[in-house]
């Protein structure tokens, strides 16, 4: 054995025991930890069509919404349907797929700037419909949103309650977690492979020269469409396994707000490189978290009471870090190897 | 004029008016197989134009054009590079952060199948596939004598090893047609002549060679035949010999009529 392979080893056993590790804290920890998990599926999939095809998609949260409503919409008792998860989450993706092309198409001539807008555009429509598509007929429930919605259920298993298996507890969000964990391997397979394919080289070809890559035989129309497509099918799966934890879906939940922390994370990862941008995900879900329930303890050691809310100075710090990575590390944390190169050759001329 | 089966591409009446300007009036040229064949032309005269036109970069205002005996669908580019017609740019137009090699792997796409599906599942066939395009991009790597700068970053290549594999790049979709913008403008000499070989060796192996060109000593000495467009028309067509005494020509190029 390899010290690569001790090494994923080891980082497959850390994460396989870290839901027990945090459940010790608090299982607030644990459903922490999954939602940084449903953003780092987020941030892989925006990372398709910003990363690698380079079109700057700010409405990227309508994707989300669409999953975590397919999910809503046919397991809970609003319309009465409560299909299984198998069944739900390739609708989801499959459905996040097709408004991902349907969004995409008529943006498929603009580019930058004017790209970024529209999308934005977009992304409020839908979070818009769903506020509004409660008349004439029910179909969202409206800024209600949707309410008691089915958990994700493996035969006898409900990732509702806790289980004990050889002593060792597991409750709902550690079973959660091995779900999503296992959606996670998967997924990073899925962007691993694409990036080192046909597509992907097309992908990143766009992003390099559109004009070029037409000439060089490149059918672009249909190749960034592909790439509006399969991101927004990553948002698809998130969605549903957000609307299928919180049990609760309403469009509140699907603001600007979202694309753009999704959009920093793949930013300050490194854009278009898979373990850059996971680990910005990751980043950017745990430290404010982090903060949250340090920040009023270290005040109130220090001053004795607490001179500045949490959550004002949490976004002050997580701004300035983003200034400070900008200001460091443009290409982001951890970036595409290529990029890495280019921001390198770029200091040295200006040096 | 019609097109018979040594001719590979007939372009007839092409016009294409930008505004004000007519950048192309009536162009009608006929290119052979395996020829070099060279549009000459003062600035602005329209060749750069036509070669977008040609590519599908450009719609056409009117016109149309023959290749391979068949007619060409203008329309959009990856057409026209699917029916055989590849080019590389007056400006390098590379895919600056990939590697030489990726570069020329992205010219073998239009020639290739495997999706999505394909990737994600990493089937045999996709497998094949992927080691067929790296092997075909190695060897045109080696062929325009670039081999050994295959995982550097394009931009990272000198000047002149950029323009080779620009046409690296071209060569990768299969062309029956190479049209090279201006591939000498910049270069030295030592340069132009390793690109004069290389062209002639492109033809010699069964290549036909579009060359826009500044540099009238190179295209006179490598092109079978030569159009030349002054304003938007094609004011000759004929062997270098002879559009090198056309008195057209030299006015065009000397801004005075000849004989007075």
């Amino acid at each position: 054995m390899n010290r690569k392979t001790i090494g994923f080893v080891l980082i497959a056993l850390a994460l396989l025991i870290l839901p027990h590790l945090l459940t010790q804290v608090g299982t607030a920890w644990v459903r922490i930890a999954n939602l940084a998990i449903l953003f780092v599926f987020l941030s892989l999939g925006l990372n398709i069509v910003v990363g690698m095809a380079g079109l700057l998609d700010l409405g990227y949260v309508a994707f989300y919404a669409v999953g975590a409503y397919t999910w809503a919409l046919l397991a809970s008792p609003h319309f009465g349907l409560h299909l299984p998860f198998w069944v739900i989450l390739p609708i989801g993706a499959m459905l996040a797929c097709i408004a991902g092309a349907v969004l995409g198409a008529p943006t498929l001539r603009l580019r930058g700037d004017y790209l970024a807008i529209v999308t934005l555009g977009f992304g409020e429509i839908v979070r818009i419909f769903m506020n509004n598509l409660s008349a004439p007929f029910n179909i969202t429930n409206g800024p209600k949103g949707v309410t008691r919605i089915d958990g994700m259920q493996l035969g006898d298993m409900n990732f509702m309650a806790t289980d004990t298996l050889f002593g060792i507890p597991f409750t709902g969000p550690t079973k959660y977690y091995y779900a999503l964990l296992l959606l996670l391997l998967l997924i990073i397979v899925v962007n691993l492979r694409l990036q080192n394919s046909r597509i992907g080289r097309a992908w990143v070809a766009i992003r390099e020269d559109e004009v070029a890559a037409k000439a060089a035989g490149i059918n672009t129309r249909n190749v960034k469409l592909l790439a509006f497509a399969m991101g927004a099918s990553f948002g698809g799966i998130a969605g549903g396994m957000f609307a299928a934890m919180q049990g609760f879906v309403s469009p509140e939940s699907f603001i600007l707000h979202e694309s753009i922390m999704i959009l920093a994370m793949v930013v300050l990862g490194g854009m278009g490189n898979v373990w850059g941008v996971i680990a910005g995900a990751l980043l950017l879900s745990f430290v404010p978290e982090f903060l949250r329930y340090t920040v009023e303890p270290v005040q109130q050691a220090l001053f004795g009471h607490l001179l500045i809310e949490p959550e004002i100075l949490r976004m002050l710090l997580f701004g300035i870090a983003l200034v400070l990575t900008m200001r460091f590390r443009p290409a982001g944390l951890w970036p595409e190897s290529r990029h890495k190169q280019e921001m390198k050759e770029a200091k040295e001329a200006s040096a | 004029m019609s097109a018979g089966p040594n001719v590979l591409l007939e372009a007839r009446s092409v016009g294409k008016r930008f505004g004000g300007v007519q950048a192309l009036k009536d162009v009608s040229l006929t290119i052979r197989r395996q020829e070099i064949y060279g549009l000459i032309g003062p600035n602005g005269a329209g060749k750069t134009t036509f070669f977008n036109v040609l590519t599908g970069l450009y719609q056409r205002d009117s016109g149309d054009v023959l290749f391979d005996e068949q007619a060409l669908d203008l329309a959009s580019p990856y057409r026209v590079a699917e029916a055989g017609i590849a080019r590389t740019f007056q400006n390098i137009r590379l895919f600056g952060s990939m590697t030489a090699i990726e570069n020329v792997m992205v010219g073998r796409h239009v020639r290739t199948h495997v999706g999505v599906i394909g990737a994600i599942l990493r089937t045999g066939r996709q497998r094949a596939e992927e080691a067929a395009i790296k092997r075909r991009a190695e060897e045109l790597l080696h062929y325009v004598g670039i081999a050994h700068r295959a995982g550097d970053l394009a931009r990272h290549l000198s000047y002149g090893d950029q323009r080779r594999l620009e046409i690296a790049r071209a060569l990768a979709t299969e062309p029956k047609l190479l049209a090279l913008d201006e591939p000498a403008a910049g270069m030295n000499a030592t340069e132009t002549e390793g690109l004069r070989e290389l062209i002639v060796g492109l033809r010699a192996d069964g290549l036909t060679v579009l060359l826009i060109e500044h540099d009238v000593k190179l295209v006179m000495g490598l092109c079978n035949r030569v159009a030349v467009l002054d304003y938007g028309e094609k004011i000759a067509e004929d062997v270098p010999a002879v559009v090198q005494k056309d008195p057209k020509v030299i006015e065009a190029y000397l801004g005075g009529s000849v004989g007075e």
